[in-house]
């Protein structure tokens, strides 16, 4: 069949589902969207699950398990295109702050009988482990720039994903600067855009729901925040949350530790 | 009524069957049925959604944190874990909100009850009630209940984005208030939606009350807040139709949780008797006289009661629900005048809070231990669907003889229905489903 609409397929590793539900979130585009392609596999929607191979896959989610392991080497050999989506899947989302803990130790801290949890010291992108087509970052993602990637792939072009900082959004919004003007700590000008510089046009500071932006210069930034009163742990904390694991935040996060 | 079930029961061969990863519920989870001559052996709810250990994380971390953190849990209902993470740390600190805080706070509540609820009622458990796979499939052949749908689900994510910043994750709850709030023209720009919404919320009770529900009545214990003044979310003691009746700070004596094997949720139960129910049918149970009148003459027309023991007609009450959400947004609008200040001063020291408030899947709990530099020390979260797993496990212990001599194929799809009843959300459960049904 020449017309044949591309088969698509949305997995989950270890996340919060917030980012899969962008999609369904996206309610005046939905039905136009869905109409334009085959929904093979979509668990979290759909009781119809159509084996692989699948054109474009979606994953959500950080490889927290030995499970989580097998399965996306798996979803990598079926989908033609690999598409990550979300803290989790990019960076290793929040529950990436077990990397620098005792794994057995949080297990004891939640579960009564820990013997019976299986899971990884680590909690890793998906690109840790298997090759990733492309990244959509965001805690949670901006469902307008995932229907741009899904637009994007579908018509076999390039993704136009902004790349500059939170702070650029901020300015063109007309923003007054949080750090400024009310000495509020904001990691816009280390965080890649993508939520329309929201949290500064809701008067606070950025807390870095995209991830590290390219060549960032985060020491510059903490001595900023040091300057206005923050201490170490506070700094180390700023910097560990939900994309706690993506390089530059972890090196700026680890070189506070002390 | 008994014996013929007991007939059918032994006629039934025993056998297996397997199913493994259950659709539209939220986050991963599977389901291991038993059933030897017809009874149902062994039942278990398997969540295999992969530990993430928030409650360890959020130690040494700032109080001022626990609402963005917690929200992280779901991306269905982070409201509720804002809320609860909010009002247990005020109440450790003493905090007295703004009656303005407590209307916004409540508004927010309502954005998230209508948006969840209508993504459950229409495109995870209507679907079942009607034979579809998924609500696309239904689009083809109700595209304007469909469009509806979409519609009413907006708007509640409307509100989410206006009052928090954005639907999942919002950004603007804050202990002591909000970042910011909105202006009276901002609340009132979506006023003339949100009347639109209540109408559609009328028209999805009486589109739900048209499905065949399985005859299927069960005596549970009923667990929710109950307010003297309104249809509880943020505030309200524990209360239960057997006897119950707690602040939020006796919750861990009065309920407790186990850890089982095959699930990485903890179950709970309550310390003298056994398992429990929250959610709509809880909620709709202890609180019926707090409902409009809107909502109450519905419930009559399409002849609901004023109380409701069969899961399957939770999809009713779901609707009624988001009926009483826009209502009650349409009143907090009216009657909206912007504060002074978006939040109060919070004085941080020494303490432990404790709060319960109503996630749309039910009654959610969230202690912490908080030191006097203000880094939380311990915390403590339990989310409805763990509290719901050991009534959904009897459910299907008691719900399968009906239907055991169906083929297997019809008998997985109405037991998966059975867990749908509970708008289950794995994702939470651990901080849930596949099918597995074994038949010897």
């Amino acid at each position: 069949m020449a017309n044949k609409k591309p088969k698509f397929a949305v997995f989950k590793m270890s996340s919060c589902d917030g980012c899969q539900l962008s999609l369904l979130d996206a309610e005046d585009e939905l039905l136009e969207l869905l109409g334009g392609i085959e929904l093979a596999y979509f668990p979290e929607a759909s009781s119809r699950m159509l084996k692989g191979p699948y054109d474009i896959g979606l994953v959500e989610g950080s490889i927290t398990t030995p499970r989580n392991v097998e399965e996306i080497r798996q979803i990598r050999k079926e989908c033609k295109i690999l598409i990550t989506i979300g803290a989790c899947a990019t960076a290793g989302g929040i529950q990436a702050l077990r990397n620098w803990k005792d794994v057995k130790e949080f297990t004891k801290i939640v579960y009564a009988s820990p013997e019976y949890i299986s899971t990884l010291n680590r909690s890793l992108p998906v690109s840790s482990y298997v090759h990733v087509d492309f990244e959509l970052r965001g805690c949670p993602i901006n469902k307008y720039q995932l229907i741009e990637v899904l637009k994007a792939f579908l018509n076999h072009r390039k993704p136009n994903i902004a790349t500059r900082s939170v702070c650029v959004d901020c300015k063109l919004k007309g923003n007054v600067c949080v750090m400024v003007a009310r000495s509020t700590p904001c990691l816009g000008p280390v965080t890649q855009g993508g939520c329309n510089a929201l949290c500064p046009s809701y008067d606070r500071g950025c807390f870095g729901c995209y991830g590290p932006m390219d060549s960032t210069n985060t020491s510059s930034l903490a001595a900023e925040f040091r300057e206005m009163g923050e201490t170490n742990y506070e700094i180390m904390n700023v910097f560990r949350s939900y994309n706690a694991y993506a390089e530059p935040f972890r090196k700026e996060s680890e070189a506070n530790e002390k | 009524m008994l014996s013929r079930l007991e007939k059918k029961a032994k006629q039934m061969k025993s056998k297996t069957i397997k199913v493994d990863y259950m659709a539209r519920v939220e986050g991963e989870g599977a389901l291991y049925l038993k059933i030897k001559q017809g009874k149902v052996e062994d039942v278990k709810l398997k969540i295999f959604e992969p530990p993430r250990f928030f409650e360890a994380f959020l130690r040494g971390r700032s109080y001022k944190e626990a609402p963005d953190i917690t929200a992280r849990i779901c991306g269905i209902c982070p409201v509720a874990y804002q809320m609860s993470a909010v009002h247990a740390i005020e109440y450790a600190f003493e905090t007295k909100i703004s009656p303005e805080v407590r209307e916004l706070r409540r508004l927010l509540y309502c954005g998230e009850w209508i948006e969840s609820h209508t993504l459950h009622l229409y495109m995870l458990h209507a679907p079942d009630f009607l034979g579809y796979d998924d609500v696309v499939q239904m689009s083809k052949d109700h595209p304007e209940i469909v469009k509806k749908a979409l519609r009413l689900k907006k708007t509640g994510n409307d509100i989410m984005n206006l009052v928090g910043g954005r639907e999942i994750h919002p950004i603007n709850v804050k202990v002591g208030g909000f970042y910011k709030t909105p202006a009276k023209k901002e609340l009132m720009a979506m006023y003339d939606n949100i009347k639109w919404a209540r109408d559609a919320a009328i028209d999805t009770v009486r589109f739900a009350a048209t499905f065949q529900f399985p005859d299927f009545v069960q005596d549970y214990e009923c667990v929710s807040l109950v307010h003297p003044d309104e249809y509880p979310f943020n505030e309200g003691r524990i209360i239960s139709n057997k006897g119950v009746d707690i602040h939020p700070n006796q919750y861990d004596y009065f309920f407790r949780e186990e850890h089982v094997e095959h699930s990485h949720a903890l179950h709970s139960r309550i310390r003298e008797r056994d398992n429990y129910l929250v959610g709509p049918i809880a909620r709709y149970n202890l609180n019926y006289d707090k409902l409009t009148n809107t909502c109450k003459e519905v419930a009559a027309e399409i002849g609901l009661g004023t109380e409701c023991c069969n899961p399957f007609k939770s999809i009713i009450i779901r609707g009624i629900e988001t009926l009483y959400s826009c209502e009650e947004a349409l009143r907090i609008i009216e009657n909206y005048e912007q504060p002074e200040f978006p939040a109060v001063e919070v004085e941080p020291k020494e303490a432990a809070g404790y709060a319960c408030t109503e996630a749309p899947r039910g009654m959610i709990y969230h202690s912490y231990r908080i030191g006097s530099d203000g880094l939380i020390e311990d915390a403590k979260i339990v989310p409805p669907t763990s509290q719901n797993q050991k009534t959904i496990e009897n459910d299907l212990r008691n719900f399968v003889p009906m239907y055991a001599d169906l083929p297997d194929k019809d008998l997985v799809w109405k037991c998966e229905q059975a867990v749908r009843n509970y708008d289950p959300c794995i994702s939470c459960a651990t901080h849930f489903l596949k099918l597995n049904i074994v038949r010897e």
